[in-house]
């Protein structure tokens, strides 16, 4: 689906990624963690290429994603931001409704009327109460739904996440990762998604890339990622990963510090 | 969305029309309601037929020479300014953007102001030398200003406010600096900046008429991709949209229709800022909506303001951005309040 071969990205001097080998067959889910600055949202940006790698490439189905249009990309690719929706008078269908854009002409149609397929993702996604809401009037996770149901009516192959449940609470957190999870089910999508949460990567993605100091530090199943000598390698903490009781999932979880509350970095 | 267009842009071209046969009536010779719609009608191929002309020929003359050119032209500069303050907002997401945001103003003024003060204002083209180079003056201002932001190939938005800032003041210093030492012709170049739109007859009208259909046109075709990009420029990126060629088209286009308003006008403020604004508070933020309905309601709001302009003090004539501020201020203060209190309301 999508290949990137040796990728790096520099600021001037600053090197933020350098030689990063990624590659995510059809319907996989990826997860990329990492600490703070390992470089995870700009590798997300390469591979949507809305930025350009300073060094190596990125292929998107075979062809570097730089020599296709916008259009011709989000034909293929959606991405949700971690933000999601940004405040605005436009309603919940509207909206949706863009997410049609890459599709239509200049006149604003498409070849079959998209509203059937809109109201369905409404449906879908418990909004069709709130349709002809404003987005500003949304709650946080009423919003992240607006903008997944966006990312839906896109109809994308290929799925990127950008720390998509960093402002929501546990609930929606769940329900979030699990109307993703259901969506690829039915569709077969491939979802490569930037998770801030081990705890949640480790029980939804397929596969893991670990990211630390912008190159790739280690990849595999979970339960090869989140192994105690990485955590405690990349993250600089000492930790407990237990099986999660239900689904077996490794869980890492934090443990109490000495008081002395040390920020020393190494 | 299409049946809430029909609805706003019927209301507002009642409005316009209205606007259009109460505005032709007033002035110094008052002409009757009646009388001006058979006069208009009789000049439309076969209706006109069946209208006998009733009416004297010296009001003919002062609707057919004087107000209609002038009216028509004042609808077409209002119209121009609106829809390109509201393409400015859209692409700037600034809320104090207006289509001078990028220094066409203060660019046209000085080519302006330069003709006016070496009295060359009839040379080469007759009275079209100065429409034609404050146009182009106008237009190198833009060139200027969009290769000072330029950065690596992207238009980032705080370049660009600032790159027209810093040349709007350089520019205006330069005019100031020309009326200031320009003794005999100070009412000119002053007159000049403050915009008008007497005494210009039909020819001004058909020069800037087809800036304003090609320009409006192109506007409203890309209305759906402002609504993209007011969720956020990447936002806009991810949904197909290439946004540093819309940025750059929109901002090209809308300022040569600033700049052709301007040229044939003057420099006339407030219409292109508060317009766009008014419509959004009225209409909500789709610009598949803002931009037509702009471009009536900056035809509209320039009628009236022209209106007041030469019939409040008459025989002087005030000058026209004075008027578009002292009437546009007050409206627009009220809206805002009135959207406040609903907001306030619906909580």
């Amino acid at each position: 689906m999508i290949t990137a071969h040796g990728l790096g990205k520099s600021f001037g001097e600053t090197t933020v990624l350098s030689d990063v080998d990624f590659s995510a067959a059809e319907g996989e889910w990826w997860g990329i963690i990492g600490p703070n600055g390992s470089g995870k949202s700009t590798l997300l940006h390469l591979l949507s290429g809305i930025e350009k790698p300073t060094a190596g490439s990125v292929r998107l189905l075979g062809r570097e994603v730089g020599s296709y249009s916008r259009k011709e990309i989000a034909r293929m690719m959606a991405v949700l931001q971690q933000e999601g929706l940004a405040p605005s008078g436009f309603t919940v269908r509207e909206v949706l409704e863009m997410g049609r854009y890459p599709f239509q002409n200049w006149l604003g149609r498409e070849h079959e009327d998209p509203s059937e397929r809109i109201e369905a993702i409404l449906n879908r996604l418990d909004l069709t109460l709130l349709a002809d809401k404003r987005i500003d009037e949304l709650s946080g996770g009423q919003r992240q739904r607006a903008a997944l149901g966006k990312v839906m009516a896109q109809e994308p192959t290929l799925l990127l996440l950008d720390e998509p449940t960093t402002y929501l609470d546990i609930r929606y957190q769940q329900r979030f990762m699990d109307l993703v999870a259901g969506w690829r089910k039915e569709s077969g999508i491939t979802v490569i998604s930037v998770l801030h949460d081990l705890n949640l990567a480790a029980q939804y993605c397929d596969r893991l890339l670990i990211l630390h100091n912008g190159t790739a530090a280690g990849r595999g199943l979970p339960e090869e990622v989140l192994t105690e000598d990485n955590i405690r390698h990349i993250f600089q903490i000492d930790p407990a990963i237990v099986r999660h009781p239900v689904n077996g999932a490794p869980q890492v979880l934090i443990t109490k510090g000495d008081a002395r509350g040390s920020l020393k970095e190494d | 969305m299409r049946s809430k267009l029909a609805g706003y842009g019927a209301a507002g071209v009642a409005l316009l029309l209205l606007t259009l046969i109460v505005s032709l009536g007033i002035g110094s010779v008052h002409l009757p309601a009646r009388e001006i719609g058979a006069m208009l009608l009789h000049r439309i191929p076969w209706i006109g037929d069946w209208i006998a002309p009733t009416w004297e020929t010296s009001s003919e003359q002062i609707l057919m020479k004087v107000r209609l050119p002038r009216i028509l032209l004042g609808m077409l500069v209002g119209a121009s300014l609106a829809v390109a303050g509201a393409a400015f907002q859209g692409v700037l997401r600034n809320p104090l953007a207006d289509p001078f945001t990028l220094g066409v103003s203060s660019g046209a003024a000085l080519g302006a102001a330069s003709l006016i003060f070496f009295g060359m204002e009839y040379s080469v083209f007759g009275g079209y030398t100065l429409p034609m180079v404050a146009f182009l003056t106008g237009a190198g201002t833009l060139w200027i200003v969009l290769t000072l932001a330029r950065d690596q190939g992207k238009l980032p938005i705080h370049g660009l406010i600032l790159s027209g800032v810093v040349m709007q003041s350089f520019l205006g210093a330069i005019v100031s600096f020309l009326t200031i030492m320009s003794k005999e012709t100070v009412n000119q170049i002053l007159y000049w900046t403050m915009g008008s739109l007497s005494l210009r007859g039909w020819s001004y009208t058909a020069i800037l008429f087809p800036y304003f259909a090609a320009g409006f046109i192109y506007l409203w075709s890309r209305s759906r991709a402002l609504n993209l990009l007011s969720l956020g420029e990447r936002q806009a990126a991810h949904m197909g949209l290439n946004v540093d060629r819309l940025k750059i088209s929109v901002l090209v286009v809308a300022t040569l229709l600033a700049a052709a308003a301007v040229s044939v006008s003057g420099v006339i403020g407030f219409v292109g800022l508060v317009v766009p604004h008014m419509i959004r508070l009225i209409t909500g933020p789709d610009y598949r909506i803002i931009v037509p309905l702009s471009a009536l309601g900056g035809a509209i709001f320039m009628v009236w303001c022209d209106t007041a302009a030469r019939s409040v003090l008459a025989p002087t004539e005030i000058p026209l951005g004075v008027v578009t501020a002292f009437i546009g201020a007050p409206f627009f203060a009220y809206l805002l309040y009135r959207n406040k209190k609903r907001r306030r309301e619906g909580a």
